[in-house]
């Protein structure tokens, strides 16, 4: 089977989604429903575990007559590992939830503190989303269209905010912006910026962690762009400027925007790089996701849980966005 | 993580028209804010923490690298990416088989599920755990009985380091074994080849460069996982300080040079991780211009 006739395949008629997002829906409810009536046996995970054995036995109808060996067993591992490692746990917070009061859930979730670090968090995100997008894009440009001394090196270091743990990330550009460092003695000393322990230490940080993304979503788009596209533009009498902003940077929105959405996602839920930086100030410089680690610290596992469904639930919506655009780019992409 | 390979084709292509060329000051001044942002927010930072570290000298370096409690987080940090590697591997081999290699109902869902935890904050990964397995948790009478302990204890450092790189194997291997296509699978299969010998001998010659990146990578993120290790760790010194957490311990006890030192090894696993990243890469456009 080719390629392409596998593509075509998987892009068949999807009435079977229905269903399964119901189901799926059903099942969810139903161990929300469960985990909240009783306190005595972990039903919420017993629930789970059926959700489990119900959708390992969907799959396991689901397998035909194949080709290659391997079905049943990859598709065992794959979903047991995949419930017992991630979805089961991740429930949790939802069915803990479920088992709180609307009072003591809105009082978590609407305490001063916790709201001042949704400010911030969703700011300094968004901004540093947006800053990567438009550095993110001229790294991308310079590393694909022109030849520099060192080219290479910056290609392979983009990377680094990946690979870098981000608690060294963290300490690292704390002492970068703090008082007497490289940085900070000019921003600080001489221009009476406060970066280090400051809303703007924030956002320094999340800058640093979302660069990659950008640069890696834009990056291949720009790779493959035809030179074709550019010539014609050029052969009907477009200028330079003219074929960049008319040609070139509509083919890169939906890539910007994949970019964007994932920096940002990334960005709400960080931690290690953000709290040496922030300095962690009440109301002014907490992030959420410090705020669910203050309330564990204070054994406030209910506040805790409430915030961090909070957080679930956009960072799940944001991945169905980001879902849906990259669906968007790739159909872009294949139509030229 | 997108695309990194794809980076080594289509270069060198531009054309002397003048609207498909950049003008010379654009192209310096593209060039010149690129690389003055790629020097202030990333090439800044790494060099700030060698200098950092090896500002009291070399004996001061190695002195805070041999110290008992450094020791004993380096051990635990190994430990705890030599059993949530293996478990990534075996996890991202079965799933890219299965997602690559087949086509089912469902396929897509699962693919989203997967990347899930990319999506999840690394402070909630660690939350679930504790809601699970802590004493107040799901498990956690059950586990007291039994005299077990998750939560601020090696269990729980685990788990939680193989829940945040629990996509990396399998996000660098699907792309690979898709681009591959079954056709020599079938062939291998129709030839009599067993399932074990047709992956080891077919599609594992073909993906062996960005599996081992895929495993370079997960280890990294492993060994230098912070905010879901924070939570379960419980910060016991000598017991459960991972490395990172070390350096964290001896940041806010303003002992820098020696948080930097730890931070530098963590640091050089992270540009050995992209050098080994760049050579991957260079391997596998080098065979697909041979395979062309």
């Amino acid at each position: 089977m080719t390629d392409l006739a596998l593509k075509r395949q998987s892009a068949g008629p999807q009435g079977w989604r229905g269903p399964l997002v119901w189901g799926g829906l059903a099942l969810g409810g139903a161990a929300v429903y469960f985990g909240s009536q009783d306190s005595l046996l972990p039903s919420g995970a017993l629930t789970s575990v059926y959700a489990l054995f119900a959708l390992l036995g969907l799959g396991l109808v689901n397998a035909r007559s194949r080709v290659l060996p391997g079905f049943r067993l990859s598709l065992a591992v794959t979903i047991l590992m995949l419930f017992l490692i991630i979805l089961i746990p991740l429930s949790a917070v939802f069915i803990n939830t479920a088992q709180l009061s609307w009072a003591q859930i809105w009082s978590a979730v609407s305490a001063p503190r916790a709201v001042a670090s949704y400010k911030l968090s969703f700011t300094a995100s968004l901004l540093a989303a947006a800053v990567n997008v438009v550095f993110g894009l001229i790294l991308a440009w310079a590393i694909t269209r022109y030849r520099f001394p060192g080219r290479k090196l910056v290609d392979a270091l983009i990377d680094l905010p990946f690979a870098l743990p981000t608690a060294v990330a963290g300490i690292a550009l704390t002492a970068l912006y703090a008082k007497n460092g490289w940085f900070g003695s000019f921003l600080e000393g001489q221009l009476g910026i406060k970066v280090a322990f400051s809303q703007l230490g924030v956002l320094v940080a999340l800058v640093f962690i979302g660069l990659p993304f950008v640069v890696r979503t834009v990056q291949p788009v720009l790779e493959d762009l035809d030179a074709e596209f550019e010539e014609a533009a050029a052969s009907l009498g477009a200028n330079r400027w003219q074929t960049v902003w008319r040609v070139v940077l509509p083919a890169l929105y939906p890539a910007l925007l994949t970019g964007f959405a994932m920096a940002f996602a990334r960005a709400l839920g960080e931690y290690g790089s953000v709290i040496f930086i922030a300095g962690n100030i009440p109301l002014v410089s907490e992030i959420t996701p410090l705020i669910i680690i203050t309330k564990l610290e204070q054994y406030d596992y209910a506040g805790a849980t409430a915030i961090a469904a909070v957080m679930l639930i956009v960072s799940f919506a944001l991945l169905l966005a980001i879902n849906a655009l990259q669906v968007w780019s790739s159909r872009r992409t294949e139509r030229s | 993580m997108a695309g990194g390979t794809a980076s080594l084709y289509a270069r060198g292509r531009q054309t002397g028209r003048a609207a498909t060329r950049d003008p010379k000051w654009a192209q310096v001044l593209i060039i010149g804010l690129g690389l003055t942002f790629f020097a202030l927010f990333l090439l800044a930072p790494l060099a700030l923490v060698f200098t950092e570290a090896l500002r009291k000298g070399w004996s001061a370096y190695f002195g805070a690298l041999v110290d008992r409690d450094a020791q004993s987080a380096i051990r635990l940090t190994l430990l705890a990416a030599a059993i949530a590697v293996p478990v990534n591997l075996v996890f991202g081999i079965a799933a890219s088989w299965l997602i690559a290699k087949h086509r089912f109902r469902g396929r897509t869902l699962l693919t989203t599920l997967i990347d899930l935890p990319f999506s999840v904050s690394p402070v909630i990964a660690g939350l679930v755990y504790v809601l699970v397995f802590s004493s107040q948790g799901w498990f956690g009478p059950w586990l007291q009985d039994n005299g077990m302990k998750v939560i601020f204890a090696v269990p729980g450092i685990v788990l939680a380091t193989v829940f945040v790189t629990f996509p990396f194997i399998a996000r660098e291997l699907i792309p690979l074994m898709e681009s591959q296509g079954t056709e020599e699978e079938e062939a291998a299969v129709v030839l009599g080849a067993g399932g074990l010998t047709t992956f080891l001998r077919v599609t594992l010659p073909n993906v062996k460069w960005g599996l081992l990146y895929g495993v370079i990578l997960c280890n990294a993120r492993a060994m230098g996982e912070f905010g879901a290790v924070s939570v379960v760790s419980g910060h016991i010194r000598g017991l459960t300080n991972t490395m990172p957490l070390h350096v964290e311990i001896l940041y806010n006890e303003y002992q820098f040079s020696a948080a930097f030192a730890v931070a530098s090894l963590l640091a050089l696993l992270a540009l050995l991780t992209l050098l080994i990243k760049t050579v991957v890469e260079w391997r596998v456009a080098r065979a697909q211009r041979e395979g062309a």
